[in-house]
């Protein structure tokens, strides 16, 4: 890439990447501890995505996330308190407990939601693009998938919607080389999405989704092609889940090699060796970031663990809007 | 108060157009619903006057369709969705049931979803099995979802206006062989409150409790008993979510006998709730078991002797009637 990313920028996408990082190594004790229920789905090693797309938009664009998205919402502006306690049901989580962390959400910071279902969100971030259309605001929309969606109804008869609309929606393909546990090479036929955007007119391009500076760049010009009315763009980011599909997962469906080569092309420690490089950051200065880091997502621990539970009477609460006696 | 007459279809379509004019974030997507006016016209006009930027033509592509609903709805829109066929909902259930449905709870409140699904549904036109169904028990066994099925022009109108108006999910079910029939609209504004339900008929010796276009049926078997001397109590809920519970049980204590006649299959049917919502609360005054009037449990078949001997009719409902009074 010829490009180079401004320092205080990529310092700052840096710093939002350990945040994400330890998160998800927060997320993945407490699950192992038996304090989070049902399952959960980190993003490590796919940071640099996240950063790199999201950590650009403005805090009145919207994203559409997934079921593996802590990452998409922090670099949205999430706040790591409220989204442990989530995780961990309190009432001070942003969905009160009620969503957990499939579903962690907050509209007051333009995230439409993460969604449990692969490929529900897709339609929804078609119709938050349009509704942006419709109030003629330069508001746009990301929508985040993964290779598992990729292939589902939703993201076609999205991308086909959006297209012939020209919405300012951004697709985000994340390819993270596994649906659970089935491959992308044995669930993909044509073997990218940029072909089948190509076959709905959507422009689109490829990166090295763990490569922090070839991601901005390209998240740059795809959001700017989308809000200057261009219609949708479509942002092909190809990255690696280096943990399991769910914490727990006994990963029988790829070599402990694949992994450890994965591992050497860790998204965090790429962006590491261009500050180091550029003379931006020492090892040490980088080893304080992560420790600030750390320490924010320890007293984000603190507090999730100490807040309360959801009141009984919560059950009932936030079904409708108004008085609705059902 | 005019005497003005309209037809289910036309007071459908000018809803739509008052409150278009009314609030200028409704719009209204789906498919046919431009130029043609929609597969059962009660969009017509509605393209002419406000113009295809709120009057939105779709590809068949359900799924989006209610989805983009969705993501509109929550981002300051208040959509009208239009599938066409209620049988299309099963290609829309994820964006309608996992998305639309669960969204608010969700989030822990932090989201309104004024959306209003509208769709046709109903046997009796030889439409077969794929474009007959009454699948009211879908919607109303989601929580998150309310649900009215109008049964006159005047309801028809006054009770989309308020699912427009409300800043919840509203599926709102009109039967197809209810759009040609003509009934009084005033020329003035109203509209009709979810949850409350109509006695059609004041009588004596029998609650009926029926839904759509089975109060016409139902109201014809009352008319014949009439002339026996039995007197039957006629009870259109017309919103089946909220429902009015009340003015069932009310009435039902006051006859002591209760038919339920609904036009969705027998088996787990709308005509179950109800019977079993009467019975939580009506037990000790029955004198007769509860008599169900619903669908065959079989596909709605083709043939024209065989469709009609699938849905209930009045002599169906009259032989309920009878056998309760027995």
């Amino acid at each position: 890439m010829s490009q180079r990313m401004n320092d205080a920028r990529l310092l700052a996408d840096y710093r939002l990447m350990w945040r994400i990082r330890l998160h998800e190594e927060a997320v993945k004790q407490l699950f192992l501890k038996g304090n989070i229920g049902g399952s959960t789905h980190l993003c490590i090693g796919q940071e640099a995505v996240a950063a790199g797309v999201i950590g650009q938009l403005r805090p009145s664009d919207y994203i559409s996330s997934t079921h593996r998205g802590h990452g998409h919402m922090l670099a949205k502006g999430g706040e790591l308190k409220p989204m442990l306690a989530e995780v961990l049901g309190k009432s001070t989580g942003y969905c009160k407990g009620k969503g957990g962390s499939m579903h962690i959400a907050s509209l007051e910071i333009g995230n439409l939601g993460a969604n449990g279902i692969v490929g529900g969100g897709i339609p929804i971030a078609v119709g938050a693009a349009l509704s942006a259309k419709l109030r003629a605001t330069d508001q746009i929309t990301v929508v985040a998938f993964g290779d598992g969606a990729s292939s589902g109804g939703n993201a076609h008869e999205s991308m086909n919607l959006a297209a012939l609309w020209e919405l300012p929606a951004l697709f985000l393909f994340e390819n993270n080389h596994y649906a659970v546990s089935t491959a992308c090479h044995n669930s993909i036929a044509g073997g990218c999405l940029t072909v089948r955007a190509a076959g709905y007119g959507i422009p689109s391009a490829a990166v090295d989704g763990n490569d922090l500076e070839e991601v901005h760049f390209a998240a740059k010009e795809a959001i700017e092609h989308v809000r200057a009315g261009n219609g949708p763009y479509l942002l092909e980011c190809t990255t690696y889940r280096l943990e399991g599909h769910f914490v727990g997962d006994p990963m029988l469906y790829r070599s402990k090699e694949e992994v450890k080569a994965w591992r050497r092309r860790d998204p965090l420690l790429h962006a590491e060796r261009l500050l180091v490089e550029r003379g931006i950051l020492t090892e040490q200065e980088c080893r304080a970031i992560q420790a600030e880091a750390q320490a924010e997502v320890d007293a984000a621990v603190d507090f999730a663990e100490s807040s309360p539970e959801p009141s009984p009477e919560a059950l009932f609460e936030d079904l409708y809007t108004g008085q609705v006696s059902a | 108060m005019s005497d003005r007459r309209l037809t289910y279809r036309q007071a459908v379509a000018e809803a739509i157009a008052e409150e278009m004019r009314r609030d200028e974030r409704v719009f209204l997507m789906g498919e046919d619903i431009g130029v043609h006016g929609g597969a059962f016209g009660a969009t017509r006009g509605l393209y002419n006057e406000f113009g295809p930027e709120r009057v939105r033509d779709t590809p068949i592509s359900e799924s989006v369709i209610a989805g983009a609903g969705v993501g509109a709805a929550l981002t300051g829109m208040r959509p009208i969705v239009e599938i066409m066929f209620l049988d299309f909902t099963a290609m829309a259930m994820d964006s309608i049931c996992n998305q639309a449905a669960k969204v608010k709870y969700m989030f822990g409140g932090h989201a309104a979803v004024p959306l209003t699904i509208r769709s046709a549904f109903g046997a009796g036109r030889g439409n077969a099995a794929q474009h007959s169904q009454c699948l009211d028990v879908w919607f109303n066994a989601i929580p998150g979802v309310l649900l009215v099925m109008p049964s006159t022009p005047y309801d028809a109108k006054g009770l989309l206006k308020t699912a427009i108006r409300s800043d919840n999910v509203v599926m709102v079910l009109e039967n197809k062989l209810l759009y040609n029939e003509e009934g009084p609209v005033p020329e003035e504004e109203y509209t009709v409150p979810l949850g409350q339900a109509a006695i059609r008929r004041s009588g004596r010796d029998v609650t009926v409790v029926a839904t759509g276009r089975m109060c016409l049926f139902a109201a014809d078997a009352a008319e014949k008993l009439a002339a026996e001397g039995i007197d039957v109590e006629l009870i259109d809920p017309r919103s089946i979510k909220p429902l009015d519970m009340k003015t069932i049980a009310e009435s039902v204590r006051k006859t002591n006998r209760a038919v339920v006649v609904g036009e969705g299959h027998r088996t787990g049917g709308l005509t179950s709730e109800l019977a079993a919502r009467i019975m939580d609360d009506c037990f000790h005054y029955l004198d007769a078991p509860i008599k169900r009037v619903a669908a065959e449990d079989v596909p709605i078949p083709y043939n024209r002797g065989l469709e009609l001997e699938t849905i209930p009719g009045a002599k169906d409902i009259i032989a309920a009637i009878r056998a309760v009074m027995a």
